[in-house]
This record gives structure tokens, C-alpha cells and sequence, in this order.
């Protein structure tokens, strides 16, 4: 008998060998209370750090808009501005905001944490999932000044703003298949940090933020058609669509983003416990 | 190599109860001379294989050893010989080269320097560590106040993390791990920043883990805390299993080893 056979005899596992999905899902789901916990935790811990703590989820979103206000209200012709620019502007910003707070929170969940995952046994899964959570506790004020700049631009409110939530909730899972896929790639590839930055840039650029896609692809459809899959203006204009005039809410739209909600967590969680036995090692 | 076999024989004892079983592990680093670490990606590339030479650090060599239910087992060895590179093997965060290892369950490392959460409050830190080891939230603010207490921290729990000594810190990293019965606890020299008081604390709380069926791994330089505690020993020398048995007898062979090198030389 090799001592192979011997552990297995005693039903001995190989050390190391990540647990099967099902058991992992269980897991995850068992201590869904730690992550939660977690998001809130440092929360406090990084208001503390600054004078103005809490102040700062509010000023910075704000001080944001206006810039970009300034920046692309007076660079950017009217050509490309649709009719409501400051609603549009401020939706745009602050929901591309929330996403890709989740991807940047994701992409360091595992790297940013490495004292918590040498010397506590759980499933890592759970530290890109906080992330995502933290962002939702943290997306209040810019809910309530997106909000403020439709009332103040005549936007009256309609039932259909009462599906924003809705789209939120989506927009969440998106971001937590995302914030899962970041996190491995960072962790396995660290030299991907240093791109990330110019990866958010571009999204953002593409992403119809602080302008009219129609108004400046209205003239190349293919390329129109191809930006309009990206899930970050899905999105965007999904919520537009809900709370402004100016568009309609198209069941294309809603597909794409329940569909994007869907696939990517999906994706995400299988692709991220692939490789959990890997996280926090050395090699 | 008769002792070979004799040792082969008392790694598969079929009358006790197997908790760890090494397999003739290997653990190598590859190192390219630079300093960066060779992997996947980058160990085929002949040109940077010829420019900068990879180093081999054979730091585990042909480990195999059984361990069983119920036992502390101390491992000594001077700097350098492979005691931690064993030990992180064990909790699953090194990779082997050769062979493998078998465990009952997840065997949970308590190493130094590790800080979990630096930046929260003690206190948090106990709370989050217990909800991720699978504890309830309430059960977790009922526990606060005893693993405060065995740490010996009240005074500085709501201080952040960051700021405490690395005594304090270690204090605290064992006794939040150590509040839940682990199969498998490895302390890989956590214990050595810790007082003297602290020290005869975490031996009682290491014994009653033992007496509930857990077993410790423990590295330590003290070899009385290892002959306080431990029920058995395993010496490592440059990767080597030079001795493995009775903590008195190992210990003292390891005093002579240690006290006689420098003379032969």
C-alpha cells in the first residue's frame, strides 16, 4: 500500500484542491453575512481616515459632474449634446460611476486583501462580492443627486422611475460578474493593474457618457450598433430611458441589460472559483 | 537503509486515525538570478532562461510523514531548513513540485506578521474573523469579549489594527483562531513575539485543542516551548527529515547538532 492509498483509505484529501461548485456556492452563501459585514466595516474604516468622512460619498460625485460639466459642456459642441445635457451629463457619471467602482473594488479585492486570506480560510469569492456591496451602500448620494438634477432640469417625475431600482439591481450583478473576472486577472497578472486605469478611460469614452451616441454615430450604423452592445451604456441609457423624455424604454434595451445581469455573474463566479486555490499563494 | 523501511511501516498505521499524511513532498523555488520568480509564463522562454540563470532552491527534500489525530507535533531546524516552506505546503499556499498531501480537513495557518484588516478596530477584526470562519453575528458579539480578554487587549480594542505591536497583533490573530476547534491548527512561529505570560496562556489553550481531538503543527527557536507542549517532534535539516519521534530525544539531538557544527568546521 503507497501512503497515497493509505490517506485515501481514511478519507484524506488532497490539501489545497479547491471545494466542488455546489459546495462552494453553499459556502459562499452560508457567510454571505461576513461580506456584507466586511463592505460596511470599511466603509467606516475609510471615512475615518479623512476629516470630512461620510461628507466625502456626496462631494465627490458632485465635484465630479461639474467638472466634466465644465470640461465637456464647453469643449463638446451643442451638436453632440443631446436636449437635457446637466440630466444626461449627471446619469451618465454617476451610474458609469457605480460600475466601475465595482471593477476597480473587485480588481484589488484579492491583492488588497492578502493579510485576510493567508490567515482565515473562506471562500475568496466572497471579498469581490463585498466590494460590490460596498459600492451599493456608497450609492445613495449620487442616487439622490442624479435624482435632484432631473427634478431641476424639468424632468417631472413618472411611474416608470420606479423601475430604476430594478435596473440598479441588474446593474449590481453585472458589476459582481465583472468585480469576480477583475479580481482573478489581477491576481494571477499583476502587470494588469498598470492597464487598468486605460481601460476604465476608454469605457468611459465609449460608453455615451457625456454625449449623444445617435448625434455623433448617427451616420456609421455599424459602429453604432457595435457601441451599443457595450453593457456600460446599456445601462445608462436604460435608466435615461426610465427617467427622461427625451428617450423611450426599448424591450432591446431591457433584454441586453437582463441579459448582461445573467451571464456575467455567471461567468464571473465560475471563472473566479476556478482558481481559488491559487489566491494567497506565494508562487 | 533500514530505517527507511521502519519509517515507511509507522507512517501507515491502520489502528489510528490519519490526520495529515505527506507523501514524499518536494518543494522547489525557482528563482531566476535577478530575483524574479520563475513561472509558467515565463520558464519556457529560452532567451530569458540563458540570460539570466534560473536558481534552484531545493528548500523541502522527500518529506514523508504521517500524522495523527490528537498530536502537537513541534518542528525544529535551524534558519533556512524548509520548516515554513513545509508548513505553508500544508495550509495549501505553496506548491509542491513532487509528491502530495493529504488532510482531514482544512488545516488553518497562524503565521507572523499577517495583519488581517489593518486599518479596522481590534474589535472588528474579531468580528469579521469570526463571521468569515462561519460563525453567526450574534454568536460573534457574545465571543468579543472573551477573545479580548484571552489576547489581553481590552484596552486598545478599538484602536485600529495597524497600530498595535507586533506582540499584540499575533496575540490577537490566535486567540481569534483559536476561538472555533480547529482539526488542524499550524503555528508557524507566531508566538515567539508574544510575553511570557501570553506564552503559558496560548500552551494551555494548544493542550485543550489536543485533548478535543485537534492537532497543532508548531514551529518555534524555544525548544522548551516545543517540550512543553509538544507530543512529538520532527527535526528538518536543509530540507531534510533528519529525526522524527519523542520530543526529548529529537531536542537533544538537535542541542548536540547545533552546539557541535561550529567547532567541526
Amino acid at each position: 500500500m503507497t501512503l497515497a492509498e493509505y490517506a485515501q483509505k481514511h478519507g484524506l484529501k488532497r490539501v489545497g484542491a479547491r471545494s466542488p461548485f455546489i459546495e462552494y456556492i453553499k459556502d459562499s452563501w452560508d457567510r454571505r453575512v461576513f461580506a456584507a459585514t466586511l463592505a460596511s466595516y470599511n466603509n467606516e474604516a475609510a471615512d475615518a481616515r479623512n476629516r470630512l468622512g461620510r461628507w466625502w460619498v456626496v462631494l465627490l460625485p458632485t465635484i465630479q459632474a461639474a467638472t466634466y460639466g465644465l470640461i465637456f459642456g464647453v469643449i463638446l459642441g451643442a451638436h453632440a449634446r443631446p436636449a437635457n445635457f446637466i440630466a444626461y451629463l449627471f446619469s451618465g457619471v454617476f451610474l458609469f460611476n457605480f460600475m466601475n467602482g465595482c471593477f476597480q473594488g473587485g480588481s484589488n479585492s484579492i491583492t488588497g486583501n492578502a493579510g485576510l486570506i493567508k490567515s482565515l480560510s473562506f471562500p475568496r469569492v466572497l471579498l469581490p462580492i463585498s466590494a460590490v456591496i460596498r459600492e451599493l451602500l456608497n450609492f445613495w448620494p449620487p442616487l439622490v443627486l442624479m435624482v435632484l438634477a432631473m427634478l431641476f432640469t424639468r424632468e417631472w417625475p413618472t411611474w416608470s422611475w420606479l423601475l430604476v431600482p430594478v435596473v440598479i439591481l441588474l446593474m449590481a450583478f453585472f458589476s459582481m460578474g465583472l468585480g469576480m473576472i477583475a479580481a482573478r486577472l489581477n491576481a494571477q497578472f499583476r502587470d494588469l493593474g498598470k492597464l487598468i486605469p486605460f481601460m476604465t478611460r476608454i469605457i468611459f469614452y465609449v460608453s455615451g457618457v457625456f454625449f449623444a451616441l445617435d448625434k455623433v454615430l448617427g451616420s456609421q450604423p455599424v459602429i453604432f450598433a457595435i457601441f451599443k452592445f457595450n453593457p456600460f451604456y446599456d445601462f445608462i441609457q436604460l435608466t435615461r430611458s426610465l427617467m427622461m423624455q427625451e428617450f423611450a424604454p426599448t424591450l432591446e434595451l431591457w433584454l441586453q441589460c437582463a441579459g448582461w445581469a445573467v451571464v456575467m455573474p455567471i461567468i464571473g463566479f465560475i471563472y473566479f472559483w476556478k482558481a481559488e486555490e491559487r489566491y494567497g499563494r506565494d508562487d | 537503509m533500514a530505517a527507511t523501511t521502519k519509517k515507511t511501516k509507522s507512517n501507515m498505521d491502520d489502528t489510528r486515525d490519519p490526520i495529515v499524511v505527506i507523501d514524499g513532498v518536494d518543494i522547489i523555488y525557482r528563482v531566476f538570478s535577478s530575483g524574479k520568480l520563475a513561472n509558467r509564463t515565463n520558464i519556457g522562454n529560452k532567451k530569458m532562461e540563458r540570460k539570466l540563470k534560473i536558481r534552484e532552491v531545493h528548500a523541502v527534500k522527500n518529506v514523508s510523514f504521517t500524522v495523527y489525530r490528537g498530536e502537537t507535533v513541534g518542528i525544529i531546524g535551524t534558519n533556512g531548513s524548509g520548516k515554513s516552506s513545509l508548513l505553508r505546503a500544508i495550509a495549501g499556499l505553496t506548491q509542491v513540485q513532487n509528491g502530495a498531501i493529504y488532510a482531514a480537513a482544512r488545516p488553518v495557518l497562524l503565521g507572523v506578521g499577517a495583519v488581517l484588516l489593518p486599518n479596522l478596530s481590534g474589535e472588528k477584526n474579531i468580528i469579521l474573523g469570526g463571521l468569515a470562519m462561519g460563525f453567526s453575528k450574534s454568536a460573534m458579539h457574545e465571543n468579543t469579549a472573551s477573545i479580548t480578554e484571552f489576547a489581553g487587549l481590552e484596552d486598545f480594542i478599538d484602536l485600529p489594527m495597524r497600530t498595535y505591536s507586533s506582540g499584540m497583533s499575533a496575540r490577537l490573530r490566535f486567540a481569534i483562531a483559536t476561538s472555533r476547534n480547529h482539526d488542524i491548527l499550524i503555528i508557524d512561529e507566531a508566538l515567539s513575539v508574544g510575553d511570557q505570560q501570553f506564552r503559558k496562556r496560548s500552551e494551555a489553550r494548544m493542550r485543550e485543542m489536543r485533548e478535543k481531538a485537534g492537532t497543532v503543527f508548531l514551529v518555534s527557536h524555544s525548544l522548551d516551548s516545543i517540550l512543553d507542549t509538544c507530543s512529538r517532534v520532527i527535526w528538518l535539516e536543509k530540507g531534510v527529515l533528519m529525526m522524527d519521534g519523542d520530543p526529548k530525544e529529537v531536542c537533544a539531538a538537535y542541542n548536540d547538532y547545533t552546539s557541535v557544527k561550529p567547532a567541526a568546521k
